[in-house]
């Protein structure tokens, strides 16, 4: 899908995501059998380069941690593949694909629950590095002592359990755990979620500076827009197991093309008093359900610019720089369609939409 | 004139395992009608309690101590049981954070509804149920009707929380207490239900108090803002004055860490160094004072409220201090 989008593709990207589904059986009937699927994620693809923070947002049930559970291995996957640096993970002996787990990590939103309560620190952060080799018991307490020091955390709380620390200290160890396997790739499954406002602040500035410190690949899955767009370089959109916009954090937040996304960042309030009432944009309804997604674009029975045809044919994923112009185009003149044909395509390189009106002329 | 719900001096304490602790400590406040008015602030500095406590549905190791609240006129906690629940789900109802703990898993949504109809207002069970359907479809349930005979579990959250607006109001509400409405809502269905709440306000001259950790959702609903902190109103401003320039360091740090879908790729997002102390009975001073950025030997005094304009206060010894000089270099 994102090949041969120019010279800028052309390096292999560290996680290539191709096809990805996953169905949940869903059992019923007097004589339990299964009867459907849950689709929870149902073809899926996409990229993440080296050291890039790629965000994933929608709203729940939309299957986006599944995405990230998926992608470190903590689901099967139901069809698709996962390409680390271009060799496909299931097509890997059990030793090397274990080998190349360590090198991918994940943080939780539940920080109590992802941390086992009757360890202290020094052993959740010990065991997992004294098993893979990456430290020796003579190194182990220095190493561990660096790792805190990296999340903002004295050395002097290795002897304390997980309950004895507030909710953003906890995920402050988290993030040391994920970190203790020196992996390149997180995945981070609403991490801020459950933190109050000003501690939200203190783990995504820290995300960020240890990004960049150690050069870390990010999958960042929120559903608090504002957040992902602080820590993203790009940005996916997820409505019931599909993608329906991917480009640049700054492409699809100011520049949004399909009605989703626009929908969604419209509902988002901005804290400012004075900024006008959008009371156009309200999207009504609630999101489908994933064991009989709506046919044709998913989307089309919310879709305030849906036509019959949006209902019949499944969109492809389209270059919006490609695009023609639709009637959302007429809708809205700061989208990229517009943007593209004002300055030219190159301003919305890499910006995908799969919207069915998008290509009418 | 006066207001429609008057708090003075609030104070409610908890007994816990290690001695008592002071939850809310002192808090004065009022509604005026048709108005909407946010509390913020973190968890656990007390938001929810001031809002139980002046109910008077606190859990039994709670207990208020000190202060008046005045509704209408009467006294709420010079009231018998008897007679405040005349108030309490009638002319007050109270909205939760979590629908489905706040219904009944065992009986259908009409049938609690028209219950809740039935204590307060002289109606037959047919009227009763006919009100209550009504009511689903004022708040926009898509099939009324149908859902009248559905049980909570069966409900999309944002479903739940529209039967839960319904029920609250039922009889008409002077007062609508928002405890968290849409924190556990998607962004879209919260959206739905804060327009339907601004549109039942409008219709029929509802006073809001709406609890808050958004500082977006403050921003769209309220008319006057109180910033909560450590078990204190530490700020109370008007929204527009709120946002424009807020007085306290506490409101100006929290308004500055709220990222937003517009930021540009390069804001650096301001955080609160430390966390939100746990037990404040002993501080006696300014209670942000040990994650200030502006801390001085004067915080450790007592707080009065300084005023800062028209309706505008904060409990900040050093705001005129620390503006003066900046002014000057401008």
């Amino acid at each position: 899908m994102e090949k041969g989008t120019g010279s800028v593709m052309k390096k292999e990207p560290l996680i290539r995501v191709e096809n990805m589904k996953k169905y949940y059986p869903v059992k019923g009937g007097i004589v339990p059998h299964t009867t459907g699927y849950i689709k929870a994620v149902d073809g899926v693809s996409f990229s993440v380069m080296q050291g890039e923070t790629l965000g994933l947002v929608g709203e729940s049930g939309c299957g986006k941690s599944t995405i990230g559970r998926q992608l470190v291995g903590l689901e099967a996957l139901t069809e698709g593949s996962i390409y680390y640096k271009g060799m496909n993970l299931s097509e890997m002996k059990k030793e090397e694909r274990q080998r190349i787990r360590t090198n991918l990590q994940m943080v939780f939103q539940d920080s109590y629950s992802s941390l086992n309560p009757r360890k202290h620190i020094y052993e959740i952060l010990a065991q997992p590095m004294l098993y893979h080799k990456i430290s020796t018991k003579e190194t182990i307490e220095k190493d561990i002592v660096r790792l805190l020091d990296m999340v903002g955390l004295p050395g002097s709380v290795l002897g304390r359990y997980p309950h004895e620390f507030s909710g953003g200290q906890r995920q402050r160890i988290s993030i040391a755990k994920a970190l203790s396997l020196n992996p390149e790739f997180i995945v981070c499954d609403e991490p801020v979620s459950a933190l109050d406002v000003s501690i939200q602040a203190q783990i995504l500035n820290l995300l960020k500076s240890l990004q960049e410190e150690l050069h870390l690949t990010l999958l960042f899955v929120g559903h608090g827009l504002g957040a992902v767009n602080y820590v993203s370089d790009r940005i996916a959109v997820m409505y019931l197991g599909k993608i329906v916009e991917i480009g640049s954090a700054e492409e699809v937040f100011r520049y949004p093309v399909h009605p989703y996304t626009k929908a969604l960042l419209e509902a988002v309030p901005v804290p400012d008093p004075e900024a006008e009432e959008k009371e156009r944009g309200i999207l009504q309804g609630e999101i489908g359900s994933s064991e009989a997604p709506p046919a044709g674009c998913r989307f089309h029975p919310r879709c305030p610019y849906a036509t019959k045809a949006c209902g019949e044919k499944e969109p492809d994923m389209r270059e919006v720089a490609e695009c023609g112009s639709g009637a959302i185009r007429q809708a809205d003149r700061g989208s990229s369609v517009m943007q593209a044909a004002e300055h030219g395509t190159e301003a919305c390189r890499g910006h995908y939409v799969a919207c069915p009106r998008i290509m009418e002329k | 004139m006066s207001h429609l719900l008057e708090v003075k001096g609030l104070t409610t304490t908890f007994q816990g395992d290690f001695g008592t602790n002071t939850s809310v400590d002192h808090v004065s406040f009022y509604v005026d009608e048709g108005e909407t008015v946010c509390i913020v602030g973190e968890s656990g500095c007390g938001k929810s309690v001031t809002s139980l406590s002046l109910m008077r549905l606190l859990s039994r190791s709670g207990e208020v101590t000190e202060g008046t609240v005045f509704f209408d006129g009467q006294d709420l906690f010079a009231m018998t049981e008897k007679e405040l629940d005349k108030v309490r789900g009638n002319r007050i109802t109270m909205i939760f954070q979590d629908p489905l703990t706040s219904l009944n898993p065992v009986f259908t949504v009409g049938s609690q509804i028209a219950e809740s109809i039935r204590v307060h207002m002289n109606l037959s069970k047919e009227e009763a149920k006919a009100r209550a359907e009504m009511l689903l479809e004022r708040v926009g349930m898509p099939d009324a009707a149908g859902t009248m005979k559905k049980f909570p579990h069966t409900l999309s959250g944002g479903m739940r929380q529209r039967a839960m607006i319904a029920m609250a109001l039922s009889c008409n509400p002077k007062l609508l207490i928002a405890d968290e409405p849409t924190t556990a809502l998607d962004v879209t269905i919260q959206a739905q239900i804060m327009n339907l709440l601004k549109d039942l306000q409008k219709e029929n001259g509802m006073s809001i108090i709406l609890i808050t950790h958004d500082m977006g959702l403050v921003a769209r609903m309220a008319d006057r803002v109180l910033v909560m902190y450590a078990g204190q109103f530490i700020e109370e401003a008007p929204v527009k004055e709120l946002f424009k320039s807020p007085q306290h360091p506490y409101t100006e740090a929290l308004l500055g860490s709220v990222p937003t879908i517009h930021d540009a790729a390069d804001r650096q997002l301001f955080s609160i160094p430390g966390i939100v102390p746990e037990v404040y009975d002993e501080i006696t001073g300014c209670r942000f004072a040990g994650r200030c950025p502006h801390y001085a030997a004067e915080c450790d005094r007592r707080q009065e409220d300084y005023v800062f304009g028209p309706g505008h206060t904060a409990k900040c010894i050093r705001r005129k201090e620390l503006l003066s000089p900046r002014k000057d270099a401008n």
